[in-house]
């Protein structure tokens, strides 16, 4: 499986001695990692372990306390990268009184919309075609799931940071959300996905990034695993 | 690969605050219905002579639209917050307090107009004389926005914790008592018969301030709630 590679170009998205403190309780960190181009990570950690916090920081909607987020090698302030990012949730975003369609189409005012797709496709491809003048309230939590899954694909976003984008979806959704990913990864993007352990990623096995419970993340001797805090080739 | 415009962004903004409340649109009324109960009941509780309405009746009414734009305000970034939407709104490549500039001028146009298209009937309930109504429709007009904008930055201020309905109520009201005096007291001064140019124009400068700081901090304060 693909050791990090030291070829001229940098990564898509590199992080050093990343680490986030609340109130002077560390979180996570300070973890190094990078992800290139076509990757598809995956962050481990139990539950408080600080995975969605993780994703918050990289997105910009949090600040670090310490450490620096390269893109492209650009060193950049997070509220400039979290504009080539696209966050999933446990909150998806979506407004329940609105249609599937009304949602979708705002989110494409909002963020802009990738070459070649239009928001009835989305829908189509995460398999909610018939739903789209559906209020998203009378859909089922993962029907829901899709409609956010659909934004994704409609955003014209490289890095796309999934907050346990398995949950509440069945067989048939976990497969989507594969194949989502593998499409993302092969026309050169990147992913970091965040689970609790009961990960369902089956495309090729991914690089995992090891967030050890509690405080004790910032050494690696600490935590259930011998996994060092830094990323690890899996 | 390219963002939209910001200009799209907005209408789209607006285009989905306006579908959400005509989704809602009974609880969008709420404010209204307030407004004309308080001024409908006054000539019950001070009896139906003219002299004495005419007297309280501009302020009564600024008074009643304050409130009734307040009930509303604690709504304005509520289900945002809740469902995660604005957390998509920070992370857009927009500028947030233009954004934010948006959702205030809905809350404006769905809670405020109608509050002023109504001003004519809640000033027949209590005898406002007819030379009076433009300058009230006048100070409505300019009073309103800079409600729903300084309002905007306690809600952002306020956004993150939960019932913070009572607490937004502390931190507007000392806020907006200067609009009150000065909108009121140009109607009275109108009824009076005397020069009322000079509170008009102060609120119209404090209304252009508002339109082009007060988005910023909200946008700042709102950033400060979310983490």
């Amino acid at each position: 499986m693909p050791a990090i590679d030291l070829v001229d170009t940098p990564p898509l998205l590199a992080a050093h001695c990343l680490a986030y403190a609340r109130n002077e309780e560390p979180i996570f960190g300070p973890l190094d990692f990078s992800l290139a181009a076509g990757e598809v990570v995956l962050i481990e950690g139990d539950n408080g372990s600080g995975k969605t916090t993780l994703l918050k920081v990289l997105s910009g909607l949090l600040e670090p306390t310490s450490g620096e987020v390269l893109l492209n090698g650009v060193h950049l302030t997070l509220a400039k990268l979290s504009h080539q990012v696209a966050l999933l949730g446990h909150l998806a975003g979506i407004k329940m009184e609105l249609s599937t369609l009304q949602n979708l189409r705002f989110a494409v005012g909002l963020g802009g919309i990738r070459p070649g797709i239009t928001p009835p496709l989305a829908l189509a491809s995460v398999g909610l075609a018939g739903y789209e003048d559906q209020p998203v309230r009378l859909l089922s939590a993962g029907q829901k799931k899709r409609v956010a899954l659909a934004r994704l694909l409609l955003v014209p976003a490289a890095l796309w940071l999934l907050d346990e984008p398995y949950a509440n979806l069945d067989r048939e959704g976990i497969e989507l959300v594969n194949r989502l990913l593998t499409t993302h990864a092969q026309r050169g993007g990147a992913a970091l996905i965040t689970s609790h352990g009961a990960y369902a990623y089956t495309s090729g096995t991914p690089r995992k990034i090891a967030l050890n419970p509690g405080t004790g993340n910032r050494e690696s001797a600490i935590g259930p695993k011998s996994t060092p805090t830094k990323d690890a080739s899996a | 690969m390219k963002p939209g415009t910001t200009s799209a962004a907005c209408a789209a903004l607006l285009r989905r605050d306006l579908a959400l409340i005509w989704r809602r649109r009974g609880d969008a009324l709420n404010p209204l219905l307030f407004a004309v109960i308080v001024v409908a009941l006054f000539p019950f509780a001070l009896g139906p002579e003219a002299q004495v309405l005419e007297r309280i009746a501009a302020g009564t009414i600024f008074v009643a639209v304050l409130l009734a734009s307040l009930l509303s305000l604690d709504n304005l970034f509520r289900s945002d917050l809740d469902d995660g939407s604005l957390e998509q709104l920070v992370l857009s490549p927009h500028p947030l307090s233009l954004l934010l500039a948006c959702k205030i001028a809905v809350h404006w146009l769905t809670t405020a107009l109608p509050l002023i298209a109504i001003a004519p009937l809640l000033s027949v309930f209590l005898h406002l004389p007819d030379t009076v109504l433009p300058v009230l429709l006048g100070t409505l007009a300019l009073a309103t926005p800079l409600l729903s904008l300084i309002g905007a930055i306690c809600v952002a201020l306020t956004a993150g914790m939960r019932r913070s309905g009572m607490l937004l109520t502390l931190i507007v009201l000392p806020l907006i008592v200067p609009v009150l005096i000065f909108g009121a007291g140009a109607c009275n001064a109108a009824q009076a018969g005397l020069p009322y140019g000079a509170p008009l124009l102060w609120l119209g400068a404090w209304l252009t301030l508002a339109l082009v700081l007060a988005p910023l901090a909200t946008a700042a304060a709102l950033k400060i709630s979310l983490t």
